[in-house]
C-alpha cells in the first residue's frame, strides 16, 4: 500500500511538472524576437501575413494554447517549419532511436570504465594509485565533449583509420560519439564511485567483516558493492537523460542524426511545433529516468521511501 | 543470501561475454581498418557523387526552397525549360524546351517542348504542367516564400497578392502541349537566364493533387517512394539530417548521356566536420571550408582545394532614417575609410575581390562604375562636411551582425578602421542571433548591419533591383526617384550594351548616395576530390550534374 502511494504521488508530481514545462515553453517561444518565416532572402510582408493566417498565427496566445493542447491530446506535435518534408512526429521518431544509442552506449561505456576505477581507487585510498586515478577523473571532466570529440576523431579515425571520421549511412563514427560521452560521464562515476565506497568502507560492518576474517577482495565486492553503487545508480537516472538529451555536440562533430541537433536547431529556426516537441521529449525523458530511479532507490534503500 | 547466488553468477556470465564481444568487435574494426577500400573509392567505381552540402534541406519542393542548398539538390531532381550550361553561366543548354523564341522587344517568350520529356513515373512532361506550377506558386494561398521570382510574369504580381482572382490573366498560358508562352511586364532579354532558377521548376500536377492539394506544403508527396521529378534523377531516399540519396531517372530524355549513376547529398552543418569527413575520404566535395583552414591548405599547395568567383556581394547596410548615418556625407566618410585590402587579405583570407561597386564584374559584360577606394584623405574630408569637427563629435552608434566568428572579426577591423582613420571612438558591435538579426533589419533598428547578397541570375538586376523603393529586401529607408526611374527605363531596353549603361548609371546613384558600404566580392572555396570530372568553376556554381563523371584518377592509384 505503501509502496503503491509512493509511485502514485511521484507519478502525479512528474504529470503536473510536465504540463508545467509544456506551457512556459510554449509562451517562451513566442516570446523570442523573429519567426520561423523570416528568410535569408526577405520575405515579402504579405506573404509573411498570409503564411501567420495559414497557420494560425494570427490568432491570440490564449486560443493558440487551446488548440495545441488539443492537438497534444490526439498525440499531433504540429509540422516542423524549418524541415518542410516532415512532421515534428516524424523527426522525433527518426531522431530519437539514434540519440538512445549513442545515449545508451556511452552509459555502458561509462560504467564499465567508471565504477571499476572508482572500486580500484577507494580500495587503494591515499596511495600514489588514488592519487593518479583520481586527477585522471578530474582531467575527464574539465576536458569538454567539444576538446575530447575531434581529438577522437582526429586519432581513431584519420590517424589509424579504425572508424569513420563522420556520417551516419553505413558509417562507424557514431561509435566515437558513444566513446565521447562515455569518457565524459566515466569520470563523475569514478570520481562517484569512490567516494560513495570510501563512506561505505569505514561503517562497523565493514569492520567486522574484516574482524571475523573475510578476504579483503570478499568484504569489497560482496559487503561493501551493494551500499556503494547505490548513489552511482542515483545517478544513473539524470546521466541517461542528459547523455542523451545533451549529445549535440557530439552530433555535431560527428554529424549524427540524433534528437540533439533538431533541439538546437528548432530554437534558432524559431520552428516553434518542433521546439514545443523536442522539449517535451527531453522533458518526458527526464521525468521517466528519475521517477525510475526513485522507484529503484525505494527499493534498494528502504528508508528513501518514508523521506518523501 | 541464497537468493543472490545465482545472480552474482549471472552477473559474471554477462561480464565475461560482454568484455568478449567487445573483444571481437575492437578486432573487426581493426582488421576491417587495414587496407579496406575508402567509401570515395567504393563510390567512384559505382560511380555515385558523394557531396557535403552545407545544413539540411528545408523542402525538395522546388516551390517551397530558397537556400542556395536546397537549390543544389532541385537540380539533381528536376529539369526547367532550360538547362544550366557546365561550362558558362552564359550559356543555355536546352532542358524541357528544345529551343525558345522571343518575340522583337524580348516581352513575350515561346518555349517549344521536347515531345520526349518523362516525368520519374513515365508521365509526359508538357507545357500544362508548368502553367500549373506556376499557377501553384504564384497562389496566394500558397503563400511561397520566394514567388517574387515569378513577378517577370504579366499580372504575375497582383495575382501573387490577391488582387486578380483570375490565374488566366496571369501571362502564362500552354498553347498545346508541347508550346508554352510566357507574357512579361516588361522586355527581358535575359529570361532564359530567369527561367533556370529553382522557383520556375515544374512540378507533377497527379502528385500534388494526389497527396493533399494544389496550395498544401505539408504533405507527404516529398516522401521517397512518392517524390516525383522530371531531372536526370530521382528521389530515393532521405534521411533527415542523414542522406538525400538520387539515383538516376531511367525516364530522363537525356538518359543516356547522364554519366553517374547517383549522388549522395550529406548536410553537414559543421564546416570542420565536413573538412574532416572529405580527409576521411567520405565525400568526393565539401560545399565550403572554413576560412581558417584555407591557409594551411593553400601552404601545403593542396591540389584538392578550389577557389573561384561567386556571384555574391558583403556589404554594410546603413538606415539612412536614423542618426548618424542619416547624413550622406558621414556615409561617405564611412566608405572611404573602409581598407578592403586589408580585410581580404589579412581578415578574411578566402582570395576574396575588394568590392569597388555593389555589382560584382561578371562575364555577362557588365562593370560596376569604380568608385569605392580606401582614400583617407577624402574621408575624412566628407566627415567635416558631415558637420563634424573630429570624429569624438560623432554619436554613438552600433554595427549589428548575426552571431559569427568571420562577421564579427570584419566588424572588428572595420571598427578599428573608422577609429584610426575617422577618430570615431563610440562604435559598439551588436551580437544577434540569427532570426533576431533578420528581425533586427527589417524593423529597420540598427545604424549599420553587415549583410551579403547572392545573385539568382548572371544579369546586374539581380543585385540592383534590391535597391528600388519598397524593395522587400532594400531594408535601408533608401529611395531615390532617379534610381527607380533608370531601373524602370532599363528594362524596356532590349539592347545588352545600352541596358547596362543605363544600370551603371543607376549604380552610380547608388554608390554616390551609399545606403551600402561595399566591401568585398564572394569566392567560393571548396576541396574536390581528383576522380570528380568535368566540374568547372561557376559563377553561380549551379553545376548541371548530368555531364559530371567519376574516373579514378591515376595519381591516387598508386
Amino acid at each position: 500500500m505503501d509502496t503503491l502511494r509512493f509511485i502514485l504521488s511521484r507519478l502525479g508530481q512528474s504529470l503536473f511538472a510536465l504540463l508545467c514545462i509544456i506551457t512556459i515553453t510554449f509562451f517562451l517561444a513566442r516570446l523570442a524576437p523573429g519567426g520561423p518565416f523570416l528568410d535569408d532572402k526577405a520575405v515579402p510582408a504579405h506573404l509573411i501575413e498570409k503564411m501567420n493566417q495559414k497557420y494560425g498565427f494570427d490568432q491570440s496566445l490564449p486560443v493558440q494554447y487551446k488548440l495545441y493542447l488539443g492537438r497534444l491530446l490526439h498525440g499531433d506535435l504540429g509540422p516542423s517549419f524549418g524541415n518542410k518534408g516532415f512532421s515534428v512526429n516524424e523527426i522525433i521518431a527518426d531522431g530519437l532511436p539514434v540519440s538512445f544509442l549513442l545515449g545508451i552506449c556511452g552509459l555502458v561505456i561509462a560504467l564499465v570504465i567508471g565504477v571499476p576505477i572508482g572500486v580500484f581507487a577507494a580500495a587503494n585510498r591515499n596511495t600514489i594509485i588514488d592519487y593518479a586515478l583520481m586527477s585522471l577523473a578530474l582531467l575527464g571532466i574539465c576536458l569538454p565533449t567539444f576538446v575530447i570529440a575531434p581529438l577522437l576523431g582526429e586519432v581513431f579515425a584519420l590517424k589509424l583509420g579504425w572508424f569513420d571520421v563522420a556520417l551516419w549511412e553505413d558509417s562507424s563514427a557514431w561509435f566515437l560519439g558513444a566513446l565521447t560521452l562515455g569518457l565524459y560521464y566515466s569520470a563523475y562515476i569514478a570520481r562517484l564511485t569512490r567516494g560513495s565506497m570510501l563512506d561505505v568502507l569505514n561503517q562497523d560492518y565493514i569492520r567486522t567483516a574484516h574482524a571475523k576474517g573475510v578476504v579483503p577482495i570478499v568484504v569489497l565486492f560482496k559487503h561493501a558493492f551493494r551500499g556503494g553503487i547505490t548513489p552511482v545508480v542515483a545517478y544513473l537516472g539524470p546521466a541517461l537523460a542528459g547523455l542523451i538529451g545533451g549529445s549535440f555536440v557530439v552530433e555535431t562533430v560527428f554529424g549524427l542524426p540524433g534528437l540533439g541537433q533538431h533541439f538546437i536547431k528548432a530554437a534558432t529556426n524559431r520552428d516553434f511545433w518542433l521546439i514545443n516537441g523536442t522539449v517535451m521529449v527531453f522533458a518526458v525523458l527526464i521525468l521517466v529516468m528519475n521517477f525510475l530511479v526513485d522507484v529503484l532507490q525505494a527499493w534498494l534503500d528502504p528508508r528513501t521511501k518514508s523521506k518523501t | 543470501m541464497i537468493r543472490r547466488q545465482p545472480d552474482r553468477t549471472q552477473q559474471g556470465y554477462l561480464f565475461r561475454s560482454t568484455l568478449l564481444s567487445l573483444a571481437l568487435a575492437g578486432c573487426a574494426l581493426i582488421f576491417s581498418g587495414c587496407d579496406r577500400e575508402s567509401k570515395v573509392d567504393i563510390a567512384t567505381r559505382e560511380k555515385i557523387l558523394l557531396l557535403g552540402n552545407g545544413g539540411e534541406p528545408k523542402a525538395l519542393d522546388p516551390h517551397i526552397v530558397s537556400a542556395v542548398g536546397d537549390s543544389n539538390i532541385l537540380r539533381a531532381l528536376f529539369e526547367g525549360l532550360v538547362s544550366y550550361s557546365p561550362t558558362s553561366d552564359m550559356e543555355h543548354e536546352p532542358g524541357v524546351a528544345e529551343r525558345w523564341e522571343p518575340n522583337n522587344d524580348f516581352s513575350e517568350w515561346h518555349f517549344f517542348l521536347r515531345k520526349d520529356a518523362r516525368w520519374s513515373n513515365g508521365d509526359p512532361v508538357t507545357a500544362h504542367d508548368f502553367v500549373y506550377s506556376y499557377h501553384r506558386i504564384l497562389h496566394p494561398e500558397m503563400a511561397a516564400p520566394y514567388s517574387s521570382m515569378l513577378y517577370f510574369l504579366k499580372n504575375a504580381e497582383d495575382y501573387n497578392r490577391g488582387e486578380i482572382d483570375d490565374f488566366a490573366e496571369v501571362g502564362v498560358k500552354a498553347v498545346s502541349d508541347h508550346e508554352l508562352v510566357c507574357t512579361l511586364e516588361s522586355p527581358t532579354p535575359f529570361f532564359p537566364d530567369v527561367v533556370k532558377h529553382t522557383t520556375w521548376l515544374p512540378v507533377h500536377r497527379g502528385t500534388i493533387e494526389k497527396f493533399g492539394g494544389m496550395t498544401e506544403e505539408f504533405t507527404d508527396w516529398q516522401k521517397p517512394g512518392n517524390h516525383v521529378s522530371n531531372g536526370a534523377f530521382s528521389l530515393s531516399d532521405w534521411r533527415i539530417n542523414a542522406v538525400i540519396k538520387v539515383r538516376r531517372n531511367p525516364y530522363y530524355w537525356d538518359a543516356k548521356n547522364v554519366k553517374l549513376n547517383g549522388l549522395n547529398f550529406y548536410p553537414i552543418d559543421n564546416t570542420f566536420t565536413e573538412e574532416k569527413a572529405f580527409r576521411g575520404d567520405l565525400l568526393h566535395y565539401t560545399y565550403i571550408i572554413p576560412n581558417n583552414l584555407i591557409h594551411r591548405y593553400e601552404e601545403a599547395e593542396d591540389p584538392n582545394l578550389r577557389s573561384e568567383t561567386y556571384a555574391g556581394s558583403y556589404f554594410f547596410r546603413c538606415n539612412v532614417e536614423d542618426s548618424p548615418t542619416d547624413n550622406v556625407d558621414f556615409r561617405r566618410a564611412l566608405a572611404y575609410s573602409i581598407d578592403q585590402e586589408t580585410i581580404v587579405k589579412f581578415v578574411t583570407m578566402g582570395g576574396q575581390q575588394p568590392a569597388y561597386g555593389f555589382t560584382p564584374p561578371s562575364e555577362a559584360g557588365y562593370c560596376p562604375p569604380n568608385v569605392i577606394s580606401y582614400n583617407p584623405e577624402k574621408a575624412r574630408e566628407f566627415l567635416k562636411k558631415a558637420g563634424y569637427e573630429s570624429g569624438a563629435d560623432v554619436p554613438e552608434f552600433s554595427i549589428y551582425l548575426n552571431t559569427s566568428e568571420a562577421h564579427k572579426s570584419i566588424a572588428v577591423a572595420i571598427q578599428d578602421m573608422w577609429k584610426r582613420v575617422l577618430g570615431i571612438e563610440k562604435i559598439k558591435i551588436e551580437n544577434q542571433e540569427w532570426k533576431v538579426y533578420q528581425q533586427t533589419v527589417i524593423d529597420q533598428k540598427y545604424n549599420v548591419a553587415r549583410s551579403g547578397w547572392i545573385g539568382d541570375y548572371v544579369d546586374p538586376t539581380t543585385f540592383l533591383g534590391i535597391w528600388k523603393t519598397g524593395d522587400s529586401n532594400n531594408n535601408t529607408g533608401w529611395s531615390n526617384a532617379d534610381y527607380d526611374r533608370l531601373l524602370a527605363e532599363s528594362s524596356l531596353l532590349s539592347d545588352t550594351n545600352a541596358r547596362y549603361a543605363v544600370l551603371a548609371e543607376a549604380e552610380s546613384i547608388l554608390l554616390d548616395e551609399l545606403p551600402i558600404l561595399p566591401i568585398y566580392w564572394y569566392t567560393r572555396v571548396y576541396l574536390i576530390h581528383p576522380d570528380v570530372k568535368n566540374w568547372r568553376p561557376l559563377l553561380l556554381d549551379n553545376h548541371p550534374y548530368k555531364y559530371i563523371d567519376l574516373e579514378r584518377s591515376p595519381e591516387d592509384a598508386e
